[in-house]
Parts: C-alpha cells; sequence; structure tokens
C-alpha cells in the first residue's frame, strides 16, 4: 500500500519536474501563445493558427484553449481570469460587444501603431468601430457576422423592404405557410433586434459612452415594429422564447416564409432541410422607415492581447498574421464566417462561399450599426433594455408609449449603474 | 449543538482531574486543524463579502472603489427585483419542501417496510438524488420544450404549450425538477429516523387495537419529528439557494428569478461586486433566519422528545 502511494507521489513530482522543464525549454526557442476562444466547429481558427505558427520561424506557437460556445459564458470564464491577472492568457477571442468593458478594466493591450496600419487596412468601419474604446484601438477583427432577412422564393417571389411589408405578407399567406421567425427570447439575441429597429428607424440606443439618445418619435415607431412581430397572427407561438436556433428549427420546419437570421442557416438548411433549401433566399435587413435605410446588425469576433500576457510583441505578431487576407479568406471557406475586409470580397472564391447572396453580405456589414458598446457598462444596458423590452408580446403596436418609457427609464439606470438589474 | 451538553456536564462536575484536562488539551489540539481549515475556507470568504458589501467595487471601472456604507444594501432592499426574488424563492421553497416532504414520506415507509427487494427498491429511489442537478435541469428542459420535448405530445396538453413562455408554468417546471431531485433526499432522511422506532411501541399498540392511522399519526409521527425536523431544515436551506435549473431552464425570465440567480447577475454578469456582495450577505441572513427559525423556534422540543424516549 505504502509503496504504491510512494510511486504515485513520485509521479506526480516527475510529472511537474517535466512540465517545468518544458516551460523553460519553450522560453529558449519558440514563445507559448495561449489563445483563449470558443471551439468554432470547422476548425478554421486552428488551421490558420497552425500555418502562423509555422511562418513565425520558431518565434511562437499558438495553443488553443478552449471557451464554452455560448457568449456569456465565454465572457465569464474570461472575465474570472483577468479580474485575477492571470497571466497565461496571450491572445483572447473577443465578442465585439467586450471591446469597452475590457479596454475600461484595464484588460486589453493597445494596439501599437506600427500594427494598427496593417490590422485595420481595408477593414468595414462599422467593424473598426466595435475594435474601439475612446478612440483608441484595443482589439484587431478577425471576422464578422451579420445578419439577413432569409425568405423563401415560392412564397414570397420579391423579398419585403420593410417589416410591416413583412408582416402584412406573412400574415395574408396565413399561419400554415407565412410565419416569420425572430429572436426575442430574454437574451442578447433580443438586444440585437432591438438595437437594430431603433437604428434603422434613425436614433441611437447612446450618442456616447455614457449618454442617452432614444428620441422618442423613432423609439416608439421601433417598439411598435417590434409589438407587430410579437403579436401578429404570423409571429412564431414560442416568440418569448425564440433564438437563432429555434428560429432556424422553426423556418427548417416549413410553415415559415420569412426569418432574420444569420447565414449559418444556409448550410445547416442544405443539410437538415432539402425541399426549405432549394425555395431559400436572402436579402437585406428589412427597413423600419421606408424612407431611411436599415442598419443590420454586426457580430464576430476580435482579438485582444492581454494586459498580463508575458509575451505581447510575439502576440500582436501572431494577430497581425492571423488577420491576413488570405487567412480570412480561408476562414470563410472553412467556417462560412464573413471576411471583415472590404476587399475579400472581391475574390471570386466569395461567390462559391455565398452563393447569391455574398453582395447582400458585404453590404450589410458595410451598413451595419453596432450595439451600444462604446459602453464599459454594456453589460449593463444589455441586462436592462432585456428587462425593459422582454417578454416583446406586451408591446402595443398601437400605443408603444409606455414601453418607451420603460425603456428610457431602464437604460438611465444601466447608464448610471445604479441598482440591481 | 453539541456545545450545549458540553457547558452542562462542565456545570455539573466543577472538579477537573489532571487526565481530563490533558484529554480536554488534546482535543482541542486535535480538532484544531479542521477548525483553521473551516476558518480560512467559510469565515474568511464570508468576511470579505461583507467588507466588499460597503464598498463600491466594480472591476470594470477600478478607478472608481471606494467605502459607500450602506448604500450597497439600500440599493438592494429598494428594489423590486429583490423582492420579487425573494417571493420567488420562498415559493419555490415551500411549495417544493412541502410536496418533498409527503412524497419523502411515503418513500420513506415503503422503503422501511419493503419485504423483498429492499436493496433494489432504496437505489431505485435513490438515482435522481444521484444525477448531477444541472443535468436533471437539463432533462426537464429538453422535456418541457416544445421543439424537442416529449411532454407536448401527451394526451391533455396543448401541442403548442411554451412552458417556458409564462411565470406560473415556467415556475411549476422549476418547481417539479426540484422535486424529482431532492424527495430522495428527504426519503433518506425519514427513513434514518424510522428506522429509530422501537417495533414494540407498534406491536403494543397493535394489540390494543390501534388503526394503522393511528397508528402512524400517535406513534410514527411523534417520534419522528426530531428527524423530520432536521429533513425540513436541510430541504429549506437547499431549496433557498436553489439556481441551477433556473439558470439551465429560464435564466430567471418571466419573473422566475431567485435570489441566488439575481447575485450571480450582479456578480458574475455585471462584476459589481459591491452590490452583488450585499446580496450574497442578505441571502446568508435570510438563511441564518431561517436556521434559526427551525432550530429555536421549532426545535425547542425536539430534545424534550428524545427524553421521552
Amino acid at each position: 500500500m505504502w509503496r504504491r502511494v510512494t510511486a504515485a507521489l513520485g509521479l506526480v513530482i516527475a510529472t511537474f519536474g517535466v512540465a517545468a522543464c518544458g516551460g523553460s525549454d519553450s522560453d529558449k526557442g519558440a514563445v507559448t501563445l495561449n489563445w483563449f476562444i470558443f471551439n468554432e466547429p470547422s476548425g478554421a481558427p486552428q488551421k490558420i493558427a497552425e500555418a502562423c505558427s509555422k511562418q513565425s520561424g520558431g518565434a511562437y506557437k499558438i495553443n488553443f484553449e478552449y471557451l464554452p460556445s455560448q457568449a456569456d459564458q465565454q465572457r465569464e470564464q474570461l472575465v474570472r481570469r483577468l479580474g485575477a491577472e492571470d497571466s497565461s492568457l496571450d491572445l483572447l477571442g473577443l465578442d465585439v460587444v467586450w471591446t469597452g468593458e475590457f479596454a475600461n478594466a484595464g484588460w486589453l493591450k493597445p494596439v501599437p501603431q506600427k500594427t494598427e496600419g496593417v490590422v485595420t487596412e481595408n477593414v468595414f468601419d462599422s467593424v473598426l468601430q466595435t475594435a474601439r474604446f475612446e478612440d483608441k484601438l484595443y482589439t484587431v477583427p478577425i471576422w464578422s457576422n451579420t445578419q439577413l432577412l432569409w425568405y423563401r422564393k415560392d412564397r414570397s417571389p420579391q423579398p419585403p423592404k420593410t417589416f410591416d411589408e413583412m408582416i402584412d405578407a406573412a400574415e395574408k399567406l396565413g399561419p400554415q405557410k407565412g410565419r416569420f421567425q425572430i429572436q426575442a427570447n430574454r437574451y442578447e439575441g433580443l438586444v440585437v433586434l432591438v438595437n437594430q429597429l431603433i437604428e434603422s428607424a434613425g436614433t441611437s440606443i447612446l450618442s456616447g459612452p455614457t449618454t442617452m439618445k432614444l428620441d422618442r418619435e423613432p423609439t416608439e415607431r421601433a417598439l411598435a415594429i417590434l409589438g407587430r412581430l410579437s403579436r401578429s397572427s404570423a409571429s412564431p407561438s414560442n416568440v418569448s422564447t425564440s433564438t437563432e436556433d429555434t428560429a432556424r428549427l422553426g423556418f427548417e420546419g416549413g410553415d415559415s416564409t420569412f426569418m432574420i437570421n444569420y447565414p449559418f442557416v444556409y448550410p445547416s438548411a442544405k443539410e437538415n432541410a432539402p425541399d426549405v433549401f432549394k425555395q431559400i433566399a436572402a436579402a437585406k435587413f428589412p427597413q423600419v422607415d421606408p424612407s431611411k435605410p436599415s442598419k443590420p446588425p454586426i457580430g464576430g469576433i476580435n482579438i485582444g492581447v492581454s494586459a498580463f500576457s508575458k509575451h505581447p510583441d510575439q502576440a500582436f505578431a501572431a494577430t497581425e498574421c492571423l488577420i491576413k487576407p488570405s487567412n480570412q479568406l480561408e476562414v470563410a471557406k472553412l467556417g462560412g464566417l464573413p471576411p471583415v475586409r472590404s476587399d475579400v470580397y472581391d475574390k471570386p472564391e466569395i461567390d462559391k462561399i455565398y452563393p447569391g447572396f455574398a453582395d447582400v453580405i458585404r453590404e450589410s456589414i458595410q451598413d451595419a450599426a453596432p450595439r451600444p458598446s462604446e459602453s464599459p457598462a454594456y453589460q449593463d444596458l444589455s441586462l436592462a433594455i432585456q428587462r425593459a423590452i422582454h417578454p416583446t408580446t406586451e408591446i402595443d403596436p398601437k400605443n408603444p408609449g409606455p414601453a418607451y418609457d420603460r425603456l428610457r427609464d431602464y437604460v438611465e439606470k444601466a447608464i448610471k449603474r445604479e441598482g440591481l438589474l | 449543538m453539541t456545545a450545549v451538553p458540553i457547558g452542562k456536564r462542565k456545570a455539573d462536575k466543577p472538579a477537573i482531574s489532571d487526565k481530563t484536562k490533558a484529554e480536554r488539551k488534546l482535543a482541542y489540539m486535535l480538532v484544531a486543524p479542521a477548525v483553521i481549515a473551516m476558518l480560512l475556507v467559510t469565515v474568511y470568504p464570508i468576511l470579505y463579502a461583507v467588507a466588499l458589501s460597503v464598498q463600491k467595487v466594480d472591476l470594470r471601472f477600478p478607478d472608481e472603489s471606494g467605502f459607500v456604507g450602506l448604500d450597497n444594501y439600500a440599493a438592494v432592499l429598494t428594489s423590486d427585483l429583490w423582492w420579487q426574488g425573494v417571493l420567488n424563492t420562498t415559493l419555490i421553497a415551500v411549495i417544493s419542501v412541502s410536496i418533498e416532504l409527503v412524497l419523502g414520506m411515503g418513500l420513506a415507509l415503503i422503503m422501511h417496510k419493503a419485504l423483498f427487494g429492499r436493496g433494489i427498491v432504496r437505489t431505485a429511489t435513490l438515482i435522481p438524488y444521484g444525477i448531477v442537478t444541472v443535468v436533471a435541469a437539463f432533462a426537464w428542459f429538453f422535456a418541457f420544450d416544445p421543439s424537442s420535448g416529449f411532454v407536448n405530445n401527451l394526451p391533455f396538453v396543448p401541442e403548442d404549450k411554451a412552458w417556458f413562455g409564462e411565470h406560473n408554468s415556467a415556475l411549476s417546471v422549476i418547481i417539479m425538477a426540484e422535486v424529482w431531485k431532492t424527495t430522495p433526499f428527504m426519503a433518506l432522511l425519514l427513513l434514518a429516523g424510522l428506522a429509530t422506532i422501537d417495533e414494540g411501541l407498534y406491536e403494543a399498540a397493535r394489540v390494543d387495537g390501534a388503526t394503522a392511522w393511528q397508528r402512524f399519526w400517535r406513534i410514527t409521527l411523534p417520534l419522528l419529528k426530531p428527524a423530520l425536523l432536521v429533513a425540513l431544515l436541510f430541504r429549506m436551506l437547499d431549496a433557498f439557494r436553489v439556481f441551477d435549473s433556473i439558470f439551465v431552464m429560464t435564466r430567471g425570465s418571466q419573473d422566475t428569478e431567485s435570489v441566488s440567480i439575481l447575485g450571480y447577475n450582479q456578480l458574475i454578469s455585471r462584476l459589481n461586486l459591491g452590490l452583488g456582495s450585499a446580496v450574497s450577505v442578505l441571502i446568508f441572513v435570510l438563511v441564518l433566519g431561517i436556521a434559526f427559525f427551525f432550530v429555536r423556534v421549532l426545535g425547542t422540543s425536539s430534545p424534550a422528545g428524545q427524553g421521552e424516549k
């Protein structure tokens, strides 16, 4: 018995010894950079990271540390480590709405001048907006994302231009064929919908990191649309719990004609619902006001370098390599994730990746309006908006005033970071 | 609880021999490591939470920290969300513990009286308790989810019922999941209590012509009271901190937030450590209050009950 315990102890000590040696060895040669990012299912980040490690000529080696697949859980893990000043994080895969929060907390190294020129070249302004905080570049966009209006050509030969047109067309088709799919559960997806409706109506939630905008007339117009979307006879029955995935499933089920969703639904329909796939087409996010252009949402991942990293120089060098146009194209090919540089969309391969809707994606990202993430208290804002608006079925499309007042109150409190949320 | 008898003994015997003194010293030394470990892992975090709760601390705004006195507590106690959370938590705790008590008692009696297959009966009963709460919560979530669950295909259930889309049904599913998960724990504690009751009492009662109902009401219940109170106390404290099921099923939407979810939102999502710690300290005070109520108000009769035996 004792012999066995001693043997086990010896093994443990030996392992630690080896690990320690490994550490000092790699310090002499290639530096190991830990990239904390969710495990993107296509394996595209791994592939480009491996290529970059090789091209660095032994300067660095990128090692993956995987975060959960849900954005809020990714944030929780990152925040817990960064709050404790963990030096094992080098590269961070950040959702586009975390830049302000992480930068203000002092967790990100600002992008150095010489890197900034390389990594912002030809990048869409809307995307760069999500990478900056107080006019300083803190993160480097690697891939973007946006929502399109997906519709069925057989039931609606022309895509509706506005939300009102879409709801009218859907109601006319009836609940057996005409349903539309949106995201209105109490989660970040609802904040995306509300923000895009408000932006498309011609106003914004914030006018600066700590100042509220929310002009009454356009905001009420946006909320009235949201109320209509939730109470229509063509709304999905699970509208109060609807997410990107329930929307996709609903659309693949066949009783829907319209859906607001990200491009992942395209390959998914191809695989799961070939009949629906034959009819699927994409158009730009609908307008709220026929006289104003629509403002599609923007998602995606920006790379940040941790302020506690021991190898910031190598980390920025790795970032420069990871976001090279050829790598962006590779990520789009493998994972279907839209590039952040406009010139990549000129490549012929892009049309194969997004057959028939490459231009819509490009235009959507170009015209996109980010969520109010310039506020370091974005998380408070997001929680407050969710609380104020959910369930969306309670918004009266004919009288959106009470919903507007509620939203204003909550946003005001969130900006001041007062009270519970 | 053990402190009371020791104190009593001390009062009874004022003279302490050298041997007892040495033994007592040894006893102190033996418990010291455990006490120190407890102090480190429980008292320190509790005091730290109390210290944080009177400060403005927000990880996202490192430059803004400072002492704010009771401001955080005022913010929590004047918030509708806090009181809604307390109400939800109390509802979930009281309803689920009541149902568990009845079901648990039934299960305990079955396990106690089972003539054959005792091992199998006990194991089968305990399975839900052995499943990780998060996993159990997901199982219930998927069962009631309209797109993946079987529940909406059952007779008398409307096919498109969105269980988590509305307050009452969402809360009911959460309570059902809690009951399913922890009834075995209740049954186990009650079974232990049943095992201590002398069979002779029942025989005597039977000889005197007591019915089964009378035997249960007059013998089982009174003698089970100490075990029953302990089981209720444990479950109440546990149920009051309900978190996993709600987090998995609704994330607190449809007004199903418990106080723990509220604390989580302030601490983990908002990184507002001051406000979040105030919530935690208030939950601690509430739990302490429940324990006090059980031990002092209800528990006073339990030593007497044991004394009679």
